[in-house]
């Protein structure tokens, strides 16, 4: 599939997808590090299904293996065993910029993730690199002003350069640099640690809306089940490396009777 | 209730290269009680960190002081000098608890010996001596002591920020300054922090602690007071339950708003968070700093600085806002938020 003829940007879903076909399958993913008596098994047996529109949370406590998930997901880490399908193909191994134009990421650290010395423009460009065929000046515009407009970002913030920026505005291009591609699915790794209460809250609904407009999926780490209860429709419970609870966000935090979950929603602090 | 530590009038500014002074505090005084847990919130760069600095006597250069004096024990220090305290009673009268507790430690280093340069700064001590009591601190707190002979990547984050609260308090502190102190932790690694800094009031092994936090519902289960701060100022003062409750100042009830909780009214509408930005500090807006992001303000809010006054008949809740009495009304007849106290 060329991206650059794929009528992207469009605000509408951009392929007509089957609702009943998950966009992403996950079989049977394992990854050990180490070996012999020190392999520690950092994630085990972890099968789900992400649907086509959907936003997906996946929580746990730190240690429990959502990162390294989260990275076996991006493909920059191979499993130790297991499967990822992209819509019903097999893509665990095979070239990686084919699985980028489709998978796209936004990372926790919206200071570790600039290079200092590239602008704004320069590190949203960088992004096309992944495409077969260089898009032309008018069409690189475009994804450009488009990308930003989905993340409420003006134009004059091209020029700048990330210490010019907020923490904020830095994860906002990181977004923005992600939907440059206008990829099938966004997978956010705790993309509002690092910020103010006042903020994620910003950052979440940008999430929201750039799903409500286009379409993309959403797989959104997080270890706040307050944030992942305002913004998902399922929820993915990870504990130890393993999948230990799944279900529709409000069922599994109204009902979920697993220990884990229940101890995990009973140390969020709540208002009332 | 005596208080513990008093600040009256603190002022302080980072000055710049070019002879530039930023205020990062501007005339903020507060108490801290016996026994109290006096909570501090506000967004990045609301002048969060620096009273923390200046209140642990770390302020210094490019961070002066430009006024503001400390009662603490009887003892009168003036914030101003380069030396408020002696050297030896820092640790002893007053001590912190950081944020990273990787950055806190030495990572070539073990947890005993960490403890023994700790207490070798204070006190005459032989290695042995101060192990042992290091050692006796962690049974006490219900913490394995084998920790003693890890390596800080040995252990967990949210144990490496455990076992920093157990130095810090290792000379009984009279006050501790925790900033941050689990904004790095994950919810249930949070509990255990706070779990621990209660007990160590409970024991009597500290006798005030200021939290400095950006997360509200956290102060909940620890503070006995919330401080909110909006550029440099206090905009509110309060018992917990009334400020996270009944909010009066308009940034306080923005900023109790935009919590996101795992409670059903959260997911029915949209969080609205608080539009716009702190503002920058080398352009600081005249009257009330939080008017430009205030959906109240009012022509005397954009000229005249709105002093910190009580607010209803409490006795003990403090806002600094010209319209909190209009805010009132208009909650009162729901003309803006909702139940959950939001500004709309």
């Amino acid at each position: 599939m060329d991206a650059s003829v794929r009528p992207s940007h469009t605000g509408v879903q951009k392929s007509p997808v089957d609702q009943t076909q998950p966009l992403l399958a996950v079989r049977n993913l394992n990854r050990t590090f180490g070996s012999g008596a020190n392999a520690v098994a950092a994630v085990k047996d972890v099968s789900f299904e992400l649907y086509p529109g959907e936003i997906v949370a996946l929580v746990g406590e730190s240690g429990s293996g959502k990162s390294t998930l989260a990275r076996l997901l991006l493909r920059l880490l191979a499993p130790t065993s297991g499967e990822i399908q992209l819509l019903g193909k097999n893509v665990t191994h095979g070239p990686k910029t084919a699985y980028w134009r489709e998978v796209q990421a936004v990372f926790q650290d919206p200071f570790a993730s600039f290079n200092q010395f590239y602008s704004v423009r320069r590190v949203m460009l960088s992004a096309l690199g992944v495409l077969q065929k260089q898009p032309t000046r008018a069409e690189r515009d475009s994804r450009l002003r488009t990308a930003l407009s989905q993340v409420g970002l003006s134009e004059s913030l091209l020029e700048k350069r990330p210490y010019e920026l907020s923490g904020g505005q830095r994860q906002r291009v990181m977004m923005a640099r992600a939907l440059m591609l206008a990829p099938q699915l966004l997978i956010a790794d705790e993309p509002t640690s690092m910020l103010d209460a006042s903020l994620r809250v910003s950052i979440l609904n940008q999430l929201k809306d750039v799903r409500d407009a286009t379409g993309t999926t959403l797989l959104l780490i997080t270890h706040d089940l307050g944030q992942a209860y305002y913004v998902s429709d399922r929820l993915l419970v990870m504990y130890r490396g393993e999948l230990v609870d799944t279900g529709p966000t409000e069922q599994v935090v109204a009902q979920s009777q697993h220990p884990y979950t229940r101890a995990l929603i009973a140390d969020v602090p709540t208002l009332h | 209730m005596a208080a513990l530590l008093s600040v009256q009038n603190l002022r302080a500014a980072y000055r710049l290269a070019n002879g530039v002074e930023l205020h990062a505090v501007d005339d903020v005084s507060i108490d801290l009680r016996e026994g109290e847990v006096l909570g501090v919130v506000g967004e990045s760069g609301c002048g969060k960190s620096t009273l923390a600095t200046i209140l642990a006597l770390n302020a210094a250069p490019p961070l002066y002081v430009k006024s503001g004096t400390m009662q603490v024990q009887g003892r009168h220090a003036d914030l101003t000098e380069s030396d408020p305290l002696p050297r030896s009673e820092r640790g002893k009268l007053i001590s912190t608890l950081p944020q990273s507790a990787m950055n806190a430690m030495n990572p070539t280093t073990r947890v005993r010996d960490l403890a023994y340069d700790v207490l070798r700064a204070h006190e005459r001590t032989t290695r042995k001596a101060a192990w042992g009591r290091a050692g006796a601190r962690l049974e006490q707190l219900g913490l394995p002591t084998r920790v003693l002979e890890r390596y800080p990547h040995e252990l967990s984050g949210g144990m490496r920020q455990r076992v920093i609260t157990v130095i810090s308090t290792l000379l009984d502190p009279t006050i501790l300054i925790a900033d941050e102190p689990t904004s790095a932790l994950d919810v249930s690694s949070q509990r255990a922090v706070v779990e621990m800094l209660k007990d160590l009031l409970a024991r009597k092994i500290i006798s005030g602690v200021l939290f400095i936090t950006h997360d509200l519902p956290l102060l909940r289960h620890i503070a006995d007071r919330v401080a909110v701060m909006y550029a440099g100022k206090v905009a509110e003062l309060g018992p917990t339950e009334r400020v996270i409750n009944t909010p009066e100042h308009p940034y306080a009830r923005a900023l109790v708003g935009s919590i996101l909780v795992p409670e059903p009214h959260i997911r029915a509408a949209r969080v609205l968070g608080i539009p716009g930005s702190p503002p920058d500090l080398a352009a600081m807006p005249k009257g009330c700093r939080f008017h430009p992001r205030c959906p109240l303000a009012d022509t005397r809010s954009r000229e005249e600085v709105p002093p910190l006054v009580e607010v209803g008949d409490s006795g003990s809740h403090f806002a600094a806002c010209w319209r909190t009495l209009e805010a009132r009304q208009l909650l009162a007849g729901n003309l803006v938020g909702g139940p959950d106290g939001r500004v709309g």
